[in-house]
């Protein structure tokens, strides 16, 4: 059983690989070497893995219907009926945490998967064609990056009005100027490169080049940024919550969470401060994740 | 006499994920008044034994060794902050390309100026009548303006020159100079290593020559040491050297174009893998 | 087979314009190999760049194969025709595409069928066997990768090659094996070559004739017996090629 263990991991390893899968694989296999040695950036892909388990199964593992008011129980502290105390209408914390996380992780996921995708657009756009497209788009990306996130964000959505949607909506339009800019930089250092040069000898159209060799260096930085990005997106999407104009009530999104318990803070903690800890968690989990990610994707990062 | 600096069976060795690398693998010499050139292809581990004997060699990479001396002192392994004071007033080191060794934001004059203060104390005028001193030294007209100038002024050659300037500010006992002139065109080449050729004889200086340039070293240098995978294979006076012995570096000898004598297919060299590890005739090359 | 005339190819607009070639001319008969030399900043690779069509900026006249071409644009015929080698084998090749990505990439842009068998003879072409179609960049040595390059650029089976000093980034014996992998290559598929080099020994081994340049001018154009003499009509030759024998000490 070793043996065959070994030699798999020597048939991944290998520096002559005999077939493309083998080559795809090896290089899979050497970030993910060089991901495990990063020991806290394992500590957040294993807590953002039990996050996305407890979203799966939140109905099978919660304790109680997160719905389910208790108003003769309410604001109780911890104990071992409510592990997490209940909050102002006596329903379960713990319960509401473990179905919040399905909400954090659809805003999280969706605005991970708009924002960085119109700032790669735009950005290498900008940056491959040059000249007015790139003094359009990048203006364009300046005024975005002229207001404040969180005020814009609150501007679209006080535009669109007040839903888990919109504010998902809103938080990715205001996300992606970041990455336009990231994209941008990456773009103008590869452009001259003489491998994009020898492309272009082989008649390569400025479509080809810009998909499959400028993106495929520019995405990686980019998804190293996005997970460092994720605690501020939780972060902005529960301050969306807090103001009462991202999720609704009695939907157990984090944010709004804190905002309910806000009015207790002094006689009743723990009713802000659970998911307070769930969004710190989470959050930390992510940047973790990041660090580890710009040791496996980015080349010039750190490891020099 | 003691030798400048002596080196007695120097190892590096860097972990990796196929096990432990060893870029320089046992290697000795001494090194006294003279030039000695240090030959090899890329990975021969020459430029890592450079870094090791100025303490450059960054963890994970470990150096051992039976002993390095400069002088009477043990320079293996010291302490950061002491070693900091070693470089820079007992060995100083020349890089391949001054646009990365020189600092982009300062003038040229603040950095000789910090340079030779840092070492040799002194006020600031003392600091910048040396400085003009060093300019002149490695022959640059109109030191004054250079002194104002920032790096990316000034052309690769006079670049050079400035670095050369700057490494002999503090009156180093050894050079180590790594692939000085391998940035540079061939007629700048020759006014920079005539610079360094003067200087280190006018103050007695040792010089480390590290260069990819077989023809180069066997005319600049009067010792020759050849490296091959980590290894010195052979050593040689230069004037010698087109009569080396060793395989391989008769094989990179004339693995060279040559004006003079023009071939029809150039003679490609053939590795063995006996150079790497079989006991060499002279298994003590260093002797002065 | 090349015929450049009054090239002239600049940066910038004025007042910041930096003319990198003036009035260039010369021509390059087919399957001659002939040489560029010159100092950094002289304007020999800017030349091969201006005919490879990366450079806009040039005015004068550049015919390749009989057909004179204009701008930057480059039609499918040009391709087929002149291909290019870069300098530096580890900025040419892409750092995410492996070897076999590169050439089917290549031949498939090129219109080519039957990828997997020629791939396999491209390979073979270069002296890299079938165990590198799959390898990484970063798996590859200096020379390999410029054996990659020069796969690359013969996968569309042009005529002219254009180097740009294409060893000048490799160890002494990886040289050697390249330059005669070109020789063969040329011998073989009957190709022609300009090859830029600062290295006189390099073109003086490749060329049949050569032209000095410097600060963006041609100062002489010379065959190789009288480089191999010695003999340049102009000082700046004459001193490039005394400088070029090593160092004499002053």
């Amino acid at each position: 059983m070793s043996d065959t263990h070994i030699s798999r991991r020597e048939w991944l390893l290998t520096d002559a690989p005999q077939t493309r899968r083998q080559a795809r694989l090896g290089a899979i296999y050497q970030g993910w070497l060089t991901f495990r040695a990063n020991k806290l950036a394992m500590f957040g892909l294993i807590i953002l893995i039990l996050l996305i388990g407890i979203a799966i199964l939140a109905p099978l593992i919660s304790p109680q219907s997160p719905f389910t008011q208790n108003l003769a129980g309410r604001l109780q502290p911890p104990s071992s009926e409510h592990w997490l105390g209940t909050d102002h209408l006596g329903r379960d914390i713990l319960s509401r945490l473990i179905h919040g996380s399905r909400i954090t992780l659809f805003i999280v996921g969706t605005v991970a998967l708009i924002a960085p995708v119109i700032g790669l657009f735009i950005g290498t756009v900008a940056g491959f064609a040059g000249g007015w497209v790139d003094q359009v788009l990048m203006r364009i990306t300046d005024i975005f990056l002229a207001f404040p996130k969180l005020i814009l964000a609150l501007a679209f959505v006080a535009a669109l009005g007040a839903s888990i949607g919109n504010a998902v909506l809103a938080l990715a339009l205001t996300a992606w100027p970041p990455y336009a800019r990231l994209a941008r930089a990456e773009t103008l250092t590869i452009r001259h490169a003489d491998y994009i040069a020898a492309a272009r000898l082989q008649g390569a159209g400025p479509m080809r080049l810009l998909i499959k060799h400028i993106w495929p260096l520019c995405i990686s930085s980019l998804i190293v940024r996005v997970a460092l990005d994720m605690a501020g997106i939780i972060l902005s999407a529960a301050g969306l919550g807090f103001l009462g104009l991202g999720a609704q009530p009695p939907m157990p999104e984090w944010g709004a969470m804190i905002s309910d318990g806000r009015t207790y803070i002094l006689d009743f903690w723990w009713v802000a401060a659970m998911p307070g800890l769930a969004i710190f968690i989470v959050s930390l989990a992510f940047n973790l994740l990041g660090d580890g990610l710009r040791d496996v994707l980015d080349p010039k990062g750190g490891k020099s | 006499m003691t030798p400048l600096l002596s080196v007695r069976d120097l190892r590096v060795t860097f972990p990796t994920r196929q096990g432990i690398f060893e870029a320089v693998r046992g290697i000795s010499f001494d090194l006294g008044r003279e030039r000695l050139g240090v030959v090899g292809e890329s990975g021969s581990g020459k430029s890592m034994t450079g870094r090791a004997i100025l303490g450059l060699v960054r963890p994970p990479g470990r150096v051992t060794a039976e002993h390095m001396r400069l002088g009477d002192q043990s320079i293996l392994n010291l302490p950061e902050r002491r070693m900091r004071k070693i470089r820079g007033s007992r060995i100083s080191m020349v890089m391949q390309d001054p646009k990365f060794s020189l600092n982009p934001v300062m003038t040229i004059g603040d950095q000789i100026i910090e340079a030779y203060r840092l070492h040799a104390g002194g006020g600031k005028t003392a600091g910048r009548q040396k400085a003009l001193e060093m300019l002149q030294a490695v022959q640059i007209r109109d030191p004054e303006r250079v002194l104002k100038s920032y790096p990316h002024e000034v052309s690769g050659g006079m670049g050079q020159r400035i670095m050369i300037a700057m490494m002999l500010a503090p009156d180093p006992e050894i050079l180590i100079a790594d692939e000085p002139t391998s940035a540079l065109d061939v007629s700048v080449r020759t006014e920079v290593l005539n610079i360094m050729d003067r200087l280190v004889r006018d103050r007695g200086m040792g010089l480390i020559f590290i260069s990819h340039d077989l023809n180069l070293v066997a005319q600049f240098c009067d010792r020759v040491l050849i490296m091959y995978a980590g290894r010195i294979v052979e050593t040689l006076a230069a004037k010698d050297l087109h009569n080396a012995r060793h395989p391989y570096t008769q094989g990179l000898l004339n693995s060279l174009p040559r004006l003079d004598a023009p071939v029809d297919r150039l003679p490609v060299l053939q590795r063995q893998e006996s150079w790497r590890d079989a006991e060499l005739e002279t298994y003590f090359p260093g002797g002065l | 087979m090349l015929r450049v005339e009054n090239l002239d190819v600049w940066f910038g607009f004025p007042p910041d314009r930096v003319d990198a070639v003036k009035s260039a001319s010369f021509t390059v008969a087919t399957g001659e190999t002939f040489g560029l030399v010159g100092e950094s900043g002289s304007g020999k690779s800017t030349i091969l760049r201006a005919i490879a069509g990366l450079i806009p900026s040039w005015s004068g006249s550049i015919e390749v194969a009989g057909k004179a071409v204009t701008g930057s644009h480059r039609d499918r015929a040009f391709y087929k025709t002149a291909q290019m080698v870069f300098q530096d084998p580890y900025a040419s090749l892409h750092p995410r595409h492996s070897v076999d990505a590169v050439l089917s990439e290549t031949l498939r842009l090129q219109g080519m069928g039957d990828i997997d068998r020629r791939i396999t003879k491209l390979l073979e072409d270069v002296g890299l066997g079938r165990g590198f179609r799959f390898r990484y960049p970063h798996q590859l040595s200096g020379g390999q990768r410029q054996r990659v390059a020069i796969a690359r650029a013969l996968a569309a089976e042009p005529r002219l090659l254009l180097l740009d000093e294409p060893t000048s980034a490799l160890d002494v014996s990886v040289q050697a094996e390249i330059l005669n992998l070109l020789s063969d290559l040329r011998q073989e598929h009957g190709l022609t070559y300009v090859m830029v080099s600062h290295d006189l020994s390099v073109v003086g081994h490749m060329c049949d004739r050569l032209a000095v340049m410097q600060h963006g001018r041609i100062l002489e154009v010379m065959d190789v017996d009288a480089l191999r003499r010695g003999e340049g009509q102009q000082d700046y030759t004459r001193h490039l090629i005394a400088s070029s024998l090593g160092y004499q000490r002053a």
